[in-house]
């Protein structure tokens, strides 16, 4: 008989040879469906487009950047929540916010040259994006409302703002009257950091803010607050931290951090506000957070993972003709077998000889 | 000699550990049986063992002369071996008597047993209204309800799994003089205790457990105390005393503290008054449940009082969180170990930055100084000899004895003006116990003031010049103990006026 015996210590080696497990099986279990539904000859070419190509590729490899770029953002805050036991589920109507907030910035400055102009809207995007999430804590603090349900719900109510918008204040007055803004001047762009593609200073932002998050995390008393609380809520007490003020900064942060990769995708790859501003990222950030065990350098990693099967997902349905759903059906294999990995890390697994 | 039950040799072992290795024990007929060691001695494993929910490696058992082997809990009770757990297994909605007939092997509940009940409850002293709501006892009651249940089945043997730890001093003696009336009518029964004390009024030999191992079986009344402590514990104890008792002047106090409870099933607060002073130790003792979780989150600052309510050094406190308390040199340790006073997934250096005066360089402007955090915590470790194979350890790994000596090491290392310590030895065993008291006493001869809430009355009239009872959310005065001290704690512990 197979038993699971918990360890006495967490198992440093499975730490890091559980997401490897797990893409492992992601691998085996979508080669299982190709033989199913694909002739033999396709299998290895498609698996070959999804995993590898988007790696070798010199245009979809800096495609895989662009898209890595707002999950690292939004799963850096959301990352910093969850540890707290916050859950900010709603990323994705904060990212809205904090595009529009932005983009609205730099169209009422239209063609004001000005290297002032970018930082402006990255302010207006973060205190939009923190904004939308503050109503959410404002609701839990005063009336311990579910912050799970509120910012969910405020998402959708944010997509359609964003419609309201662009068919009003926000329309481009040139447009024929399609729901879209003015295409944003040279001073509201963000600066390509890849010449030829569409690599933007979002990514290297992407990547200092990890390392901020993570000193913030595991070099100072917040990281320790939000992680205490999370764990041992009475402990946290004990300890002197309000509670109060662990979920407001908590959402703070990670409305802020969606809100800025709003402007991001906004002032990046999109150049104007448009109704396909949600990619949902704010979901996917979600499974890039977990992925990263919450850990700001992992999510790194995580989040170009997740980039890769997007833009992978994307390469075959093109290609192959294989429907959309092949992306959501690999990041949620993956995070499934993610999670199921993760027992290995305070379990081992013996085989039972002796009776009971 | 007549044995009602017999275990030979008995051997069980958990992987590498043996919990129980080649332990035997004989109980007579009518007699009463400790079964003495600290926690992890092998003493639930045996008596699994012997009610049936563990089958041994080795060995053998034989009762009433018959040779036995029961393979469930079922089959012990049809032999005649009843069991009243520690925690007890009662619904708290239903009446008594529905909780007895629940209790019994193939009976329903269309079947009336208030009067059997009734003959058990005149017989042994058992007060008990069967009609009555379980969730409405005192827990005294509760264990009579148990006890009831088990007589029933006319056990030959009654196991009892500690008692009195919930006990007042007057349940204690109640359950005596029923205990000791159970023996007399042919019932023996197997007392298991850590309280040598009891151990020694009313059980007629022991059997002795140290790490899975039988260290021998005596006759309690040959022994002393201490004797017998160092027999469980292995090693020889430090006698408690207080160097020097050097009382200055007032530090803490609390006034006219009322204050209703947030929680529904909680204790309001009312008019409590108390004064320390430097140098002293003052216990309140009482049993838990009376307003002792309400009066620790006051004192710690996890809720804050009204003005004037809280003074320290003439300073009113009220208002101040429980980090702000500790920069004044006020320092806690509550009584759950995981959870509240430790985070359970943290290694113990995390778990040392959860009580962090500032003065202590581990933190600057928020920024965490993990190596001298590290250092403060060895310190914790090799001077409250905290058995942990290193500071990177998380806190559920360490035993409970060794957690509550780190988590009373972290606090005193910072030598706490006062100290406010919730049940600082539950479900500690003996031997930490016994250091654990020994720092409390030491930090109180350097001048330092204490205050220890605790149900352990042991512990309270061993360590504490100050006594006062808590009592359904009201505190009493100090008691006087020259005069009938421990009758006038027992009557304020069950709500009674001195």
């Amino acid at each position: 008989m197979i038993k699971l015996i918990p360890r006495v210590e967490n198992s440093k080696v499975m730490i890091l040879l559980s997401p490897l497990l797990a893409m492992t099986l992601t691998a085996l279990t979508a080669l299982i469906i190709f033989i199913f539904i694909l002739d033999d000859i396709k299998v290895s070419s498609v698996f070959f487009t999804l995993f590898v190509l988007p790696l070798t590729d010199s245009y979809l490899f800096p495609e895989l950047l662009v898209k890595a770029a707002p999950l690292m953002i939004i799963g850096l805050g959301l990352s910093i929540g969850f540890r707290a036991g916050i859950w900010n589920i709603g990323a994705e109507g904060q990212y809205v916010i904090g595009g529009i907030a932005g983009g609205a910035v730099g169209l009422y400055f239209y063609n004001v040259e000005g290297f002032w102009l970018l930082p402006l809207m990255a302010i207006a995007s973060i205190l939009g994006g923190m904004f939308y999430a503050s109503i959410a804590a404002f609701l839990r603090i005063r009336y311990q409302v579910n912050e799970i349900l509120v910012t969910l719900m405020l998402t959708y109510v944010a997509v359609l703002f964003l419609s309201a918008m662009l068919q009003g204040p926000l329309r481009n007055p040139a447009g024929f009257n399609f729901p879209e803004s003015r295409i944003f001047h040279d001073s509201a762009m963000l600066p390509i950091i890849w010449e030829g593609t569409r690599l933007h200073i979002g990514f290297i932002v992407a990547i200092i803010l990890s390392f901020v998050a993570w000193f913030g995390i595991k070099k100072h008393m917040f990281g320790m607050q939000i992680k205490i609380t999370g764990s041992a809520p009475r402990a946290a007490k004990f300890a002197g931290f309000n509670d109060n003020k662990t979920v407001l900064y908590s959402l703070l942060i990670s409305g802020g951090l969606a809100g800025l990769a709003g402007f991001f995708e906004a002032s990046g790859p999109a150049g104007q506000l448009t109704p396909g501003l949600p990619q949902f990222y704010g979901f996917t950030a979600i499974i890039v957070a977990f992925l990263a065990r919450l850990h700001p350098i992992g999510i790194l990693f995580s989040a170009l993972l997740i980039a890769l099967s997007y833009v992978g997902g994307e390469e075959v349905q093109i290609e192959y003709n294989l429907p959309s759903s092949i992306t959501q059906i690999f990041q949620g294999m993956l995070l499934f077998y993610f999670l199921a990995c993760d027992i290995l890390i305070k379990y081992k697994v013996v085989l039972n000889k002796t009776k009971n | 000699m007549n044995y009602q039950l017999e275990v030979s040799n008995v051997t069980k072992s958990y992987g590498d550990l043996k919990a129980n290795d080649n332990v035997s024990l004989n109980i007579k007929d009518s007699s009463i049986h400790a079964l003495l060691g600290e926690n992890g001695a092998g003493k639930s494993t045996l008596v699994k063992i012997i009610y049936g929910s563990l089958m041994p490696d080795s060995g053998e058992m034989k009762w009433g002369g018959n040779s036995y082997s029961p393979k469930n809990p079922f089959e012990a009770r049809e032999n005649g071996i009843a069991m009243v757990f520690q925690h007890f297994s009662l619904f708290e909605s239903l009446t008594v008597e529905e909780n007895i007939i629940l209790g019994l092997d193939g009976v329903g509940l269309n079947q009336n047993f208030t009067d059997e009940i009734l003959k058990y409850s005149k017989q042994y002293g058992l007060d008990v209204n069967p009609q009555q709501v379980v969730g409405d006892l005192s827990v005294g009651a509760r264990q009579r309800v148990e006890i009831i249940r088990c007589l029933l089945q006319n056990p030959k043997l009654l196991i009892m799994d500690e008692p009195t730890s919930v006990l007042t001093p007057q349940e204690v003696s109640d359950l005596f003089v029923t205990l000791k009336k159970l023996a007399n009518d042919g019932c023996s029964i197997l007392y298991i205790s850590h309280k040598l004390e009891e151990v020694r009024e009313i059980c007629s030999e022991a059997t002795i457990l140290r790490g899975g191992q039988l260290v021998q079986s005596c006759v309690p009344q040959d022994h002393s105390q201490k004797e017998l402590a160092e027999m469980m514990i292995g090693k020889k104890l430090t006698e408690l005393a207080r160097s020097k008792i050097n009382i200055g002047s007032e530090i803490f106090s609390i006034n006219n503290l009322s204050e209703k409870s947030d929680d529904l099933y909680g204790v309001d607060l009312e008019n409590i008054n108390l004064t320390i002073r430097q140098g002293s130790i003052v216990g309140i003792a009482g049993v838990a449940g009376n307003g002792q979780d309400e009066l620790m989150e006051l004192l710690i600052g996890e809720k804050s009082s009204s003005d004037g309510v809280l003074k320290f050094n003439d300073r009113d406190i009220g208002s101040l969180g429980s980090h702000e308390r500790r920069q004044l040199s006020m320092f806690f340790i509550p009584e759950e170990r995981l959870g509240h006073g430790a985070v359970p997934d943290m290694s113990l250096d995390e778990n040392m930055l959860l009580s962090r005066p500032e003065s202590s360089g581990m933190t600057s402007n928020g920024v965490i100084d993990w190596i001298s955090v590290a250092s403060y915590s060895e310190k914790v470790i090799n001077e409250y000899n905290v058995q942990t194979p290193s500071s990177k350890m998380l806190a559920k790994s360490l035993s409970g004895g060794n957690l509550q000596k780190f988590m009373v090491g972290r606090e005193l290392i910072r030598n706490p003006e006062l100290l406010i310590v919730s049940q600082p030895t539950w479900g500690v065993d003996a031997g930490s116990a016994n250091n654990i008291h020994q720092s409390l006493i030491s930090l109180a001869d350097a001048g330092s003031a204490i205050l220890i809430i605790s149900q352990d009355l042991d512990e309270i009239l061993s360590l504490c010049e100050q006594i006062h009872v808590l009592s359904e959310g009201r505190l009493s005065d100090s008691v006087d103990m020259k005069n009938n001290g421990l009758e006038k704690i027992s009557q304020l512990m069950v709500g009674g006026e001195s």
